[in-house]
């Protein structure tokens, strides 16, 4: 029990309070909790009236324990109960249980509001506040209609309490950011500036977050503020520190007011009016003359009430920008807290001088600091500061320092917290790129980056250099030297080892000349990490070796080897196995010409936005990267592109560019060594000669047709589909399922429901309003619906759908609405996909082999190996297959590992049969992730569409397994 | 500011207010990841840090750690002597408070809390007006706890 207890009046509260501290596990603190909620429940629900004291009582118990984290589902009503209470404190413990429990939907919120009402019009001062405390705690929609007209009110009438206005002020603060179109200020806004003035420093504390809040979104109405506000300031600032008697915080006057003073200002631009504008500068002046004043007191209390107002004038002196002399003044006030003993003070002035060094102003003088913000790199015990000090290094970097910062940085990385390396890296990467006068240095920067972080240089990184050293012929030579004597250590990173085998298969020629880096030795050294990669990059290093052969004739006998040998031309990955094939293929048939052409160095790429500059702003959302730093970096890295050198070419490259970039992630890419299609036109060599090879070699130059069939469906469903929808996601997860969420915002939900009978369905979109705010103007582009659908409310749209043929692409839905006037947009992709059209088909094993063996011609027959993302549970894998549609037959197959299912898509114009096997890899056990195979076959031959159905069966079925959230 | 949380060195939550509305299960999994990374950091690392889209500015008093989320553009400084003037309240109130204090008078605290900050707002900086209010009603608290006693005496 504590020494103190101040008006205890509740002392079986304290005992239950002691009970709960005494247990000593979790499950005797529930046991105990359950039984005090049993002697509750027993006591409200019991024959005798509880007298307000025990209901005061056991609601604040219950309050105890919800804030515990345990769930109370009753005794609301009780808490209402003391609302009307005459007593002030079970009035008052009403209010907290309300506060703390109720949410708006609640059934009682019209009796919570009917007793508010009552102790609004009370006219006793303690009772109004408790009840606009209650209001602003809770904050409703609801609570906002019945009480946004009557507050204003109070907040301005001349015979209000001081300690009423500052409640109601904040009362309407709440409620104005809940529901803003319901606060009307109109006819009230005049006298609520002039709160500004009033005689009460609470009461203008009070007033001022509200008046800000208000003029960021009307700034025009409140304008009047800024004459006001630079009076009272100037009053406080120029105000002995004893003068302002209770506000004034550790001899600092009125510190929380002179902030929230100057962030008003921050609403609005410099004043017009002289006086005004000198009063002001002269405000902010006194404000930097006092930093250099000695303290009044040694407590820390002191100095950070006086720096918190320094901190807000230097913000508001950067929003102006437009007084050098403030400016820079602000920075030198900043330059000393960087050595301050404070940590605090350190990571403020390191954040604050971010900003300064964008202001053209004091650019200059931020950079005079760049040893100690160098050393706070180094040296600073705490991370979030070395963040601080990286950041300032990013922002006060320029041509001048570059290579300076860019070094630090990069020494830095080698030691630099896990947490924030991938985003070092990327700042590394950006500089490097901007500001590079030699590419040379830009790419050592890059490879270093490689060596030293490798396992943070995102993809976007390495594409970069590659991009940049295939448009700068000046520099080719150089990087292949580079990467040639990179790849030379023993263990180097694989985004090396892709960096290397990009550019060596395309200027290897450049350093064959020296004996040391002959085209043998190069191939052997790439082959040398060949065995140590991954997929992809093995991958990437066959396309090189393929290069090589058109480099260096001499060493194709010595490829062609390599490709021949069995863990080539055999390998299970489907994707080696198949570039091994075609490119041993198109080694022995092609001539040198078709060689030549076909392997032919890579076109500059088209100018473009920093594929990095974009990932960071991604990471570090929106408003991170201002809009001025993305135009500049746009306009540099053209420039460093040379783009315009073919100008001719750009826009076929545009076209191929998307699919070249997606490279060494695509499964299916065999772009990266052809050149992109408008090439092959534009060369000179005859097409005949062309077609001549593509019959001759029908492997390499066009993929199987099961195959290049599979590639146009993933493409439709993969890479074109952020374009059509923003659900991608919550599409997948319908493929096996027909209900659930399709969508999910901050501000609207959308619920599905569906039911599907042979070629017909029916579904039910629910659209969920999420905000307090109503939704205007709403539409759908399925049907009519409600233009108006209430905050909190829903709506609901029945669709029916009737499958007239096979289809790929789902359907799109789009959806338009208002929100607090501003246009929302969005375009989904209705959850139906071709399986859903599945009727189930149950046969015999006899049957299904017999029929599967039947159909064995290639257009009749897809399949697609692929790997699951997850641990594959046999359960789990049924009721997947279930809910694609089909019947999953038992006992049919004689591997019993492998699921085979059978179903018939039905569709108006015909019937499409289906069978399916999957075959889970055998060595299934050890990994998360196997690849799986599925066959379709279809019993009835209908031509062209009946293949594509196929193939989309077997996306489907891919989607579903790659989709977790399925189930 | 978006919401005040104090939980001890235990990682026991004292008391928690929060601003805007926030569904349950996001307010516990918010204090769990929160009080994570607080509690992992040693005594001279500063008071800020950047934690989702909100900065955290913490303060450790004795076995408290009383921590506040507000915006990007709000003032890291003046947030600690929120923090500062809120335990100075709790000290006035309390008689130099310590965490059985706030544990057993919870109520106490969170009535100290709204008197002083309202929808994330100062109300009033100055220690005497705060307190005033709060007397006030401790002084009508008093009144009423003798009453069931009188009505039992009347019996």
């Amino acid at each position: 029990m504590p020494a103190v207890s101040k008006g205890d009046g509740m002392r079986g509260l304290a005992v239950f309070i002691s009970d709960i501290r005494n247990c000593k596990s979790k499950e005797a603190e529930i046991k105990r909790i359950n039984k005090e909620l049993a002697n509750i429940r027993s006591k409200f629900k019991g024959d005798k009236a509880l007298d307000g004291y025990s209901k005061k009582k056991y609601v604040c118990k219950l309050l105890f324990i919800f804030l515990l984290g345990h769930d109370i589902d009753f005794g609301h009503m009780e808490a209402v109960n003391l609302l009307s209470s005459n007593k002030y404190t079970e009035k008052q413990i009403g209010y907290l249980f309300i506060s703390v429990l109720v949410n708006s939907n609640s059934e009682l919120i019209r009796l919570i509001n009917n007793a508010i009402k009552n102790d609004l019009s009370s006219r006793n001062p303690t009772f109004m506040c408790l009840a606009l405390h209650c209001i602003a705690n809770v904050g409703s929609r609801e609570m906002a209609e019945a009480f946004a007209g009557e507050i204003p009110r109070i907040l301005v009438a001349g015979d209000t309490m001081d300690s009423v206005k500052q409640s109601a002020a904040l009362c309407l603060l709440r409620l104005y950011r809940t529901s803003p179109d319901l606060v009307l200020m109109g006819e009230w806004t005049s006298r609520v500036v002039h709160l500004l003035n009033d005689q009460h420093m609470g009461v203008v504390t009070a007033a001022i977050s509200l008046i800000t809040c208000l003029s960021q979104k009307n700034p025009e109405e409140f304008k009047t503020c800024v004459s006001l506000a630079v009076s009272r300031l100037s009053r406080i600032v120029s105000s002995a520190s004893t003068d302002l008697q209770d506000y004034t915080y550790y001899f600092v006057p009125a510190p929380w007011l002179s902030c929230k003073l100057l962030r008003l200002l921050q609403c609005y631009p410099p004043p017009e009016d002289g006086a005004v504008k000198g009063r002001l500068v002269e405000c902010l002046e006194t404000i930097l003359n006092k930093a250099q004043e000695p303290p009044k007191s040694k407590k820390v209390q002191h100095s950070n009430a006086k720096n918190a107002i320094l901190f807000e004038a230097i913000a508001l002196i950067i929003h102006y920008d437009s007084e050098p002399n403030l400016l820079v003044r602000a920075c030198n006030q900043l330059g000393q807290f960087l050595q301050h003993r404070e940590t605090n003070l350190r990571y403020l002035a390191l954040e604050s001088m971010c900003t300064l060094a964008s202001s053209e102003f004091s650019h200059e003088a931020v950079k005079t600091h760049i040893e100690t913000v160098i050393n706070a790199l180094k040296t600073e015990r705490d991370v979030s500061v070395r963040q601080r000090a990286a950041d300032l290094l990013y922002a006060m970097c320029d041509r001048s320092n570059a290579k300076q910062i860019v070094a630090e940085m990069l020494s830095y990385l080698e030691t630099a917290d896990y947490s924030i390396r991938e985003e070092m890296v990327l700042k590394v990467a950006i500089l490097a790129e901007k500001y590079a006068v030699d590419y040379s240095w830009y790419v050592d920067t890059i490879l270093n980056l490689i060596r030293i972080a490798g396992d943070y240089v995102s993809e976007e990184v390495w594409y970069r250099v590659i991009q940049i050293v295939i448009n700068r012929d000046d520099v080719q030579g150089y990087a292949a030297k580079t990467v040639f004597e990179a790849l030379q250590a023993p263990a180097c990173h694989e985004n090396m080892v892709k960096v290397g085998g990009y550019i060596l298969g395309e200027f290897g020629n450049l350093i064959a000349g020296d004996p040391r880096s002959s085209p043998l030795v190069q191939f052997n050294l790439l082959h040398s990490k060949f065995h140590l990669c991954s997929v992809p990059t093995r991958a990437l290093l066959l396309s090189a070796y393929i290069k090589f052969i058109n480099l260096f004739p001499e060493t194709k006998p010595t490829i062609q080897e390599v490709l021949r040998c069995d863990s080539q031309i055999r390998n299970s990955d489907v994707e080696l196995q198949q570039r091994a094939v075609e490119y041993l293929k198109l080694s022995s048939i092609a001539s040198t010409d078709v060689l030549a052409t076909v392997l032919e160095e890579m076109p500059p790429f088209p100018e473009r936005e920093s594929s990095i500059l974009a990932k960071l702003k991604k990471k570090k959302g929106p408003g991170a990267v201002s809009g001025n730093e993305l135009e500049e970096g746009k306009r540099e890295g053209g420039e460093l592109n040379g783009a315009g050198e073919r100008p001719g070419d750009s826009s076929a490259i545009g076209a191929s560019n998307a699919v070249r970039l997606h490279i060494p992630t695509h499964s299916l890419n065999y772009d990266i060594i052809y050149p992109p299609p408008p090439l092959f036109q534009s060369t000179p060599s005859p097409s005949a000669d062309l077609l001549g090879l593509r019959s001759a070699a029908p492997v390499s130059a066009a993929p199987p047709s099961a195959g290049s069939l599979l590639v146009d469906v993933f493409s439709e469903a993969g890479p074109a589909a952020p374009a059509a929808g923003a659900n991608d996601d919550g599409f997948l997860r319908f493929v096996c399922k027909n209900n659930g969420v399709l969508f999910e915002n901050q501000l609207l939900q959308i619920g599905v429901k569906s039911e599907y009978r042979q070629n017909l369905g029916r579904m039910y979109l629910f659209y969920g309003n999420k905000t307090s705010v109503q939704f205007v103007n709403f539409t759908t582009t399925l049907k009519p619906v409600d233009p108006l659908v209430e905050g909190g409310a829903q709506v609901q749209q029945v669709i029916n759908i009737e499958c007239l043929t096979v289809f790929s692409d789902a359907p799109l839905l789009n959806i338009k609405f208002r929100y607090g006037g501003a246009l929302q947009n969005l375009t989904l992709k209705l959850p139906v996909a071709i399986n859903k059209f599945f009727q189930p088909t149950e046969m015999s094993s006899h049957d299904f082999f017999q029929r599967w063996k039947q159909l064995s011609q290639p257009q009749q027959e897809a399949q697609k190996i692929f790997k699951a993302n997850h641990a594959m549970d046999t359960e789990v894998l049924k009721a997947k297959l279930l809910g694609l549609g089909t019947a999953l037959l038992e006992k049919v197959d004689p591997n019993p590992d492998n699921f085979v299912c059978a179903g018939v898509i039905q569709t108006k114009a015909q019937q499409v049969g289906c069978l399916l096997r999957l075959e889970p890899n055998a060595q299934a056990q050890v990994h998360t992730h196997f690849p799986v195979r599925a066959l379709g076959l279809e019993s009835r031959p209908l031509g062209v569409s009946s293949v594509t159905t196929l193939s989309l069966c077997v996306s489907v079925v891919h989607h579903s397994f790659i989709c977790n959230k399925c189930l | 500011m978006r919401f005040m949380l104090l939980f001890s060195r235990q990682g026991k939550l004292r008391l928690q207010k929060w601003y805007t509305a926030t569904a349950e299960r996001d307010k516990k999994k918010m204090v769990r990841e929160l009080m994570q990374v607080v509690l992992a950091r040693k005594p001279k690392m500063c008071s800020f840090l950047e934690w989702r889209d909100l900065k955290i500015v913490y303060k450790r008093y004795a076995s408290l750690y009383f921590c506040c989320a507000v915006e990007e553009q709000d003032n890291e400084l003046i947030t600690l002597e929120v923090i500062h003037r809120f335990v100075e309240l709790l000290d006035k109130y309390f008689g130099s408070v310590c965490e059985l204090d706030i544990i057993f008078n919870f109520e106490k605290a969170y009535f100290i809390l709204d008197e002083f900050l309202m929808g994330g707002e100062i109300q009033d900086t100055s220690k005497k007006g705060v307190l005033k209010a709060i007397e006030q009603a401790d002084l009508l608290q008093e009144v009423d706890v003798s009453s069931p006693k009188s009505f039992f005496l009347f019996k």
